[in-house]
């Protein structure tokens, strides 16, 4: 078998024996905290007698291996089940929302990762003079600056002042598709700021690492010029540590969005599972969890097989 | 008569440099050279290392390494000032009528872009060929050069050939543009002998084809008298001598080319082994783990108290690998090793301190065998405490005393690694290796990579303490002269075997095997004409390099 087959092979089991931990831990995790689905829906006053009636009907009466086993069964079967709280289908749902948190979530990366990239290697080619410097400070100021900060500035200038786009990213399934890059104009913008400086400043370093080899001396006694030696000679050789700083962030941009989308009452999946974490609906918080970190293990494993494909020596071993 | 191709007039090269406890200052490193190449002829720069020569080559190419500036004088390309053209005129002259072939061809070439693409790139970027034309003349060049598979190997990606073949690849690259001029910096240093023989002939044969002038960069004399017209000899950034290579090798006039001239000044008479032998390995097999051969095949060889033996071979040969069996690094599979009056157990974890201090090893690097943030004193004071306890005042006695054995005077104890020489660094791990008196050192290429001046004063000084501390050397080395100057034994290694061991002036001398004759040809003389005798008349050619 291909080496790069047997490696994806191997990701892909160890990932499902780490979802299984994933969700045991969020179960257990849940299952500690004092309080359930039932409590959470009835609030303080509810006398001890409804909380057993609704208990029993949500099914919380059992044993917790028995819950979990079962909602173990039924995503082995592909069928997420219903949530505890409003009794609807957690699979629909998500697919819903996965599907609006996926849409915000690429659009930030196809904004943010080529335009890392290029910032890195400009910063590279004027290294410790003024637009490396610009490029940096500026970075890093977006990056220091709390996201719902940097949210609420954004709203107030360019939502409220300017009028340029909508402080609400109010999408729906039927609006035509310049319509919603203009409502998700504001989040796209702050996730792209957020996860800016830490991919530009991996791109940046692990170029210059490159840049003391000595083959870039040979490119530039080539006669080539600085940017046609960074380009041609040296990212292709930094490219394993940037693809895993770039997928950590694409991670970020699925996982992470939680604040953006509730600050922009976007509906996806960071304000479902929000809610649903108030709301102690262990399955919908479960689902969530599992899918999440799902995205974190896939997309690591396509930036260790891209880290792979990009170096010859392993690509083409003796 | 035709003008030069380079004509280099009072040229001045400065540095910044950043000391560790005083602000950074410039210094000037090149203090005004002159000197011309006429077309088609080759000039030797030769000198020890901070002599300058790399970085008087680069001027030729308007460059310099680092932070290294060209700060005054002139330097005519083909009738026009580099250091006064403009950046495009300079990115014209790079890879276009002046190329350069680096000491180290592995580190020289991208490892992420096949070898043809590296090759050919100048050439095509230079608007001299077109790329089928760049590549047609690539492999004519690869031909010339005796690459095996002309026409395939620069599909491959330089980690896929040898370190031999690769700087044959190099000179390629830098002949491919058709320039006037190549900058060689030192192309075989960092080759076996056997190797460096087949890539100088190619070399001076691909000189003599395309009638390219070069610059041809070396610390090695006796490999610039193969190549060049003239050689100037060149100390600390100044001009030392300048002749005709007949004269430099044959007559030289200044007092530091005739040091140069005569350097391995060492007379050491072979001891006869008497007595027990203090280290016996004994039919010692060996292999790496998943690997499925054996890197070392049934080795035998005793040394003698205050003795020592030489193993010489190529890379690859086993030598270090023998070294790491005798430290415990590696277990053999076979075999056993007797050290002084009893068995070493085969892996390290289970040996006694005892056998840890009486079997002390010094390194090549002696860079990367010191922790860079440990005073000299700290460095010589470890094995002082771990093996004998000492403390303060007596701790400090001993290292001041071992100082002085290895000729460092007061005030080395407070310097840090960054602070010393190349010599001085080695010096230092020699003090050490002694601290823990022991039986045995393993000398692994302890010269190699120091000049020769400093690399003899080293030997002197090994063989000196040998003499009071009544220690045994085992010196792994590829250098056949260092052997000549310091073994009492010799092995030599070929593919993981012995095939010749015996007293020194025994193995020297004829009649030979094939390996050594090739072994003892292959070494540079300085004599005109060395290199075309030697590959008329040898029996074996060197193998897959």
């Amino acid at each position: 078998m291909h080496p790069i087959l047997k490696l994806v092979a191997q990701r892909l089991s160890l990932g499902i024996i780490l979802l299984f931990a994933a969700s045991a831990l969020i179960f257990g995790l849940t299952e500690i905290l004092p309080g359930d689905a039932a409590q959470a829906q009835l609030g303080q006053a509810a006398t001890p007698e409804s909380l057993a009636n609704l208990r029993e009907e949500m099914g919380l009466n059992r044993p917790a291996l028995t819950r979990y086993t079962e909602w173990i069964g039924g995503m082995m079967t592909g069928d997420m089940g219903n949530a505890l709280s409003n009794k609807l289908p957690i699979g629909e749902q998500i697919g819903k929302r996965l599907g609006a948190t996926i849409f915000l979530a690429s659009w930030a990366a196809l904004i943010s990762v080529p335009l890392a990239i290029l910032l890195g290697l400009v910063a590279v080619r004027y290294q410790n003079r003024w637009p490396d410097k610009v490029i940096s400070g500026s970075t890093l100021t977006f990056i220091s600056l709390p996201e719902f900060m940097l949210a609420y500035i954004l709203i107030f200038i360019i939502g409220v002042k300017l009028q340029w786009a909508p402080s609400f990213a109010n999408v729906s399934p039927d609006m035509p598709l310049l319509e919603k890059l203009h409502a998700i104009s504001l989040p796209v913008t702050v996730l792209t700021l957020v996860v800016l400086a830490h991919m530009m400043r991996m791109t940046r370093a692990a170029i210059l690492n490159v840049m003391q080899s000595a083959y870039i001396e040979t490119a530039e006694l080539k006669g080539l010029t600085s940017f046609e030696v960074i380009r041609k000679h040296a990212f292709p050789n930094a490219i394993a540590p940037i693809v895993n700083v770039v997928m950590l962030n694409l991670a970020y941009l699925v996982v992470g969005v939680v604040v953006v989308e509730a600050v922009f009452a976007y509906p996806g999946m960071g304000q479902y599972l929000v809610d649903a974490v108030v709301k102690r609906d262990v399955p919908v918080v479960l689902t969530s969890g599992v899918i999440f970190a799902a995205v974190y293990i896939v997309l690591n494993m396509i930036a260790d097989v891209v880290s792979i494909l990009s170096n010859p020596r392993l690509r083409h071993p003796k | 008569m035709s003008e030069p191709l380079l004509k280099v007039r009072d040229l001045k090269i400065g540095a910044t440099i950043y000391p560790p406890d005083a602000k950074p200052h410039d210094i000037e490193i090149v203090h005004g050279v002159d000197f011309d190449v006429m077309p088609g002829k080759v000039l030797g720069l030769i000198g020890e290392s901070g002599a300058g020569k790399s970085t008087i080559g680069l001027a030729a190419m308007a460059y310099g390494r680092g932070g290294v500036k060209l700060t005054g004088g002139e330097v005519w390309v083909n009738g026009r000032d580099v250091l006064q053209s403009s950046r495009s005129d300079v990115r014209d002259l790079r890879g276009g009528e002046v190329t350069y072939v680096s000491q180290s061809a592995a580190a020289s070439f991208n490892p992420a872009k096949k070898i043809m693409e590296q090759v050919t790139e100048a050439a095509i970027l230079q608007g001299k060929f077109s790329k089928a034309d760049a590549e047609k003349r690539a492999i004519e060049l690869f031909r010339k050069l005796d690459l095996p598979d002309p026409e395939n190997i620069g599909t491959r990606f330089p980690h896929q050939v040898s370190g031999g073949q690769l700087q044959r690849c190099m000179t390629a690259l830098a002949l491919c543009p058709q320039p006037d001029l190549v900058v060689f910096d030192e192309p075989t240093t960092a080759l076996d002998v056997t190797t460096q023989i087949d890539v100088l002939k190619a070399i001076k044969e691909a000189i003599a084809d395309t009638g390219v002038a070069a610059l041809y960069i070396t610390h090695d004399l006796a490999v610039v008298a193969q190549v060049s017209d003239h050689i100037m000899v060149l100390r600390q950034g100044e001009m030392v001598e300048y002749g005709d290579v007949d004269q430099i090798i044959n007559a030289p006039r200044e007092e530091y080319t005739k040091a140069l001239v005569s350097v391995r000044s060492i007379e050491h008479k072979e001891k006869t082994p008497s007595g027990t032998p203090i280290l016996t390995v004994e039919n010692i097999t060996a292999r790496y783990s998943g690997t499925n051969f054996d890197v070392l095949k049934d080795i035998n060889v005793d040394l003698h108290s205050g003795q020592t033996l030489a193993v010489v071979g190529e890379s690859g040969s086993g030598k270090s690998t023998l070294a790491r069996v005798i430290t415990g690094l590696l277990p053999p599979t076979k075999g056993r090793i007797h050290f002084n009056g009893r068995d070493l157990s085969n892996a390290l974890s289970s040996r006694k301190p005892e056998d840890l201090r009486e079997l002390q090893m010094i390194y090549q690097m002696a860079d990367t065998a010191m922790n860079p943030r440990q005073t000299v004193g700290t460095i010589i004071g470890r094995p002082l405490e771990f093996y004998f306890g000492l403390k303060g005042a007596e701790k400090q006695k001993r290292i001041q005393e071992l100082l002085d054995e290895i000729e460092l005077g007061e005030g080395f104890q407070d310097r840090y690694p960054a602070e010393l020489s190349g010599g001085q660094k080695q010096r230092v791990c020699i003090a050490r290796a002694l601290a823990a008196k022991p039986k045995l050192i393993i000398c692994d290429e302890v010269t190699s990579a120091l000049d020769p001046l400093v690399a003899d004063g080293i030997l002197k000084l090994l063989l000196q303490l040998q003499k009071v501390e009544d220690v045994a050397f085992l010196f792994i080395t590829h250098d056949l002269a260092t052997v000549r100057a310091i073994a009492d034994s010799i092995a030599v290694m070929y593919q993981g075997e012995v095939v010749r061991y015996g007293g020194k002036t025994d193995v020297l001398s004829p009649p030979f095997d094939d390996y050594t004759d090739l072994l003892l040809s292959s070494v540079p003389e300085m004599k005109l004409g060395w290199l075309e005798d030697v590959i008329a008349t040898r029996k074996m050619q060197s193998g897959g390099n």
